[in-house]
């Protein structure tokens, strides 16, 4: 071992272990002192997995996949190694790495850890590079937080990049919906595994602003036989005829509940999950497409499904002073109007309050609001709460989408929850659609009211 | 007046040219119309639909992604003389951020190569290539229809030619080039500008000076707008100038012409 990589390890070991004691979260830090030690250390630990290396990456369904992924792999018996929600940089990856590392630079996990790295767009190439991945699953390509990353084909340009880092035999998941991921799989030299949704009952419907995509091989116009949401669908170029794929996995019969959804896939029969939206169908496919590239038995591809919770902030319900409250994270465009598409599928009045913050990690930007369609559901609210540190700007959006006057417009979240629970109708749902941090600030003054958990604790 | 008063809208290329929420503005000046009961007709103009001015008395035209607008630069091209006639007739138009380029007399890539505008504004727009940053931000502006916020995120730098007037100065931000302070451009009752936000929105005085002047020209000068109710839009544009003053730095304008002409009136 490289004396250099002993004492990034140390370093790194010592930031982790002070964390600890201060017991917030902190999930990178550690990772942050020893790569300035040792930037190939990544590379030095990732590589010992040997049963295998994953990288999940995508706009949207990256936690969620890794987790359905995760849970599988375990119901198949088969230890996982993950880097943990929101640290999903080189520094987050190398600190899942240290975790087990000892100070000469050797893993020690159990024999068959599978590394499961969740990786952020711009990350990808880094992290294809560092850990040479045995599959890359990507599930989906949106315009989101542009400010971050320029455009939609930097990202592409990202991810091709990090497929000509990989090994050529490495096994690519790529959703066959999704035209700008879909043609990532053109003239791989490894193993393609598609996933796709073919269930016309969920095609049309609002979709949102749609931008756009044309083909990378002839720049010719892509058509629609069915649009499920945005640009995903079923696709195909008018100049060069090149298609959406055939899935391999592909759902079908898909129904969603408010709690759960069920969908039938050929030679796994029907799935049933506790997540809800056709985005977690898409992630579930993902999920599944790399159990299968790895040849997961199905029990354990169901059990897994089946065994996944709601993460951080979607999805869950927290009840306070009799309220009951779901939180549904809207941080894009497309996530919020995935939620906006959900919400509209309820046959009740519904209570909601959105929350739109404008930090780094929300995008600075406020302009997609107007890109989601909130008119859809106006008719449907009958009471309506704004807040975030945009509050204002929230409130002319919902103003000009139709939605009754708000109840408060309140930028505090201890105020806004107030006006909340003194105004809500006891017994109807209430929808809370915050952005990332919006939903980290409102999710805190619930726990100091005794209404969750905290966060690093689920 | 007994008749109802319609408004046509000309939305440009709606599915090209509609990043970081564009379409507000369709939606601003849908509302503030239906407000003072004008009615609206919103028409989206595609590639290759076939495109009469006359039919219309307003234009809006978004920002796209670079190589988005490549795509549709030989559609304007054939579209380019019927709207820059227009814009000589007085036709309003409001031509946001890869809009406002295309509107200009030309774009030069970093390469070199360069895309004809319009050319209703009399402005370069210079891509100094990937390598240089982007101009990202919160921006704020003084215009003669008092102070505009928004956001902008481009490229390319924009440079006014002598004579052209710009929209603004910048007070947050960085505007046309990030050098001279100029914001945008105007030419006769044709606006262009960086600012996304969206920009009618919670600048609800622009968004009435291009209803106004798109009323004018068609039913007289009798025509007036009624006042709104714009608690929510002000709290909103507060709020976007909050923003500025925490995030962006305050300029130094080197660009005199906007003062000049505040001074003059
Ligand atoms: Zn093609």
């Amino acid at each position: 071992m490289h004396p250099r990589a002993s004492l990034a390890i140390a370093a790194g070991r010592l930031g982790a272990a002070t964390l600890h004691r201060l017991s917030r979260g902190g999930t990178a830090l550690p990772g942050v002192v020893a790569l300035r030690l040792d930037p190939r250390l990544a590379t030095r630990l990732g590589r010992q997995l040997r049963a295998g290396r994953l990288i999940i990456t995508g706009t949207n369904g990256k936690t969620t996949t890794a987790r359905m992924t995760s849970a599988m792999l375990e119901a198949a018996g088969s230890p996982v190694l993950h880097n943990r929600e929101g640290s999903n940089l080189m520094r987050g990856i190398t600190s899942a790495l240290l975790a087990y590392a000892d100070m000469r630079g050797t893993l020690h996990t159990e024999p068959g850890t599978v590394g499961l790295f969740e990786t952020d767009e711009a990350t990808t190439p880094l992290a294809a590079r560092a850990l040479q991945p045995t599959a890359i699953a990507i599930t989906n390509l949106f315009r989101d937080q542009l400010d971050r990353y320029g455009e939609v084909d930097t990202v592409a340009a990202f991810w091709r990049e990090a497929l000509a880092a990989s090994p050529p035999g490495a096994s690519l998941v790529l959703n066959a919906d999704d035209p700008s991921v879909a043609e990532l799989g053109t003239g791989w030299s490894g193993p393609v595994h598609y996933v796709g949704i073919d269930d016309p009952a969920h095609a049309g419907g609002p979709v949102g602003a749609t931008d756009a995509r044309w083909c990378h091989a002839c720049n010719g116009d892509f058509r629609y036989e069915q649009r499920f949401f945005a640009h995903l669908g079923h696709w195909r170029c008018q100049g060069c005829g090149l298609a959406r794929p055939e899935p391999d996995t592909r759902a079908t019969d898909v129904h969603l509940g408010l709690d759960d959804a069920t969908f039938t896939v050929d030679g796994l029969g029907e799935v049933h999950m506790h997540l809800t939206g056709l985005y977690n169908v898409w992630n579930a496919l993902c999920a599944i497409g790399l159990a299968r590239t790895m040849g997961l038995p199905n029990d354990a591809i169901r059990a897994g499904l089946e065994a996944v919770r709601p993460a951080f902030g979607r999805q869950e319900r927290v009840e306070v002073d009799g309220v009951g409250m779901r939180l549904l994270l809207a941080k894009n465009p497309a996530g919020a109007n995935q939620v906006v598409r959900l919400l509209s599928a309820i046959e009740q009045p519904l209570q909601v309050a959105v929350l739109l913050n404008d930090r780094f990690a929300d995008g600075q930007d406020v302009s997609w609001t107007w890109d989601v369609d909130y008119e859809f559901i106006a008719d449907r609210v009958s009471r309506c709460w704004v807040g975030g540190d945009r509050a204002a700007d929230m409130a002319l959006r919902l103003k000009y989408a139709g939605w009754p006057a708000p109840r408060a417009v309140e930028r505090s979240p201890a105020v806004l929850i107030d006006a909340i629970l003194r105004d809500a109708q006891p017994g109807e749902e209430l929808f809370v659609l915050p952005t990332y941090s919006a939903l980290l600030d409102f999710r805190q003054d619930l726990v100091r009211r005794g209404g969750t958990e905290a966060f690093w604790q689920t | 007046m007994g008749e109802t008063m319609i408004l046509r809208v000309a939305h440009l290329y709606p599915e090209v040219m509609n990043i970081y929420g564009d379409r507000g503005n369709t939606i601003a000046i849908r509302h503030r119309c239906k407000a003072r009961g004008v009615e609206v007709e919103v028409t989206g103009v595609g590639v290759g639909d076939p495109f009469d001015p006359d039919d219309f008395d307003l234009i809006l035209i978004g920002g796209g992604q670079d190589r988005e607008q490549q795509r549709i630069a030989e559609d304007l091209a054939a579209k380019a003389d019927a709207i820059k006639g227009a814009a000589d007739q007085g036709m309003p138009g409001l031509a946001v951020c890869g809009g406002f380029q295309l509107f200009g007399q030309r774009y030069i890539d970093h390469d070199g190569s360069v895309i004809p505008g319009a050319g209703i504004f009399d402005v370069e727009t210079r891509h100094p290539g990937p390598r240089a940053d982007r101009c990202i931000g919160d921006i704020v502006i003084i215009t003669e229809f008092g102070e505009i916020a928004g956001f902008e995120n481009h490229g390319g730098r924009t440079y006014l030619e002598p004579g052209q007037e710009a929209l603004g100065t910048v007070v947050r931000g960085r505007g046309n080039n990030a050098e001279d302070g100029s914001e945008g451009a105007i030419y006769q009752n044709f606006f262009g500008t960086y600012l996304h936000g969206s920009l009618l929105p919670k600048n609800p005085r622009l968004a009435d000076e291009l209803i106004l002047r798109a009323l004018r020209r068609k039913y007289g000068q009798a025509v007036e707008l009624p006042p709104l109710d714009d608690a929510v839009e002000s709290a909103a544009h507060d709020s976007a100038v909050a923003a500025a003053e925490r995030r962006s730095a305050p300029t130094v304008t080197r660009w005199n012409g906007f003062a000049g002409r505040l001074r003059r009136r």
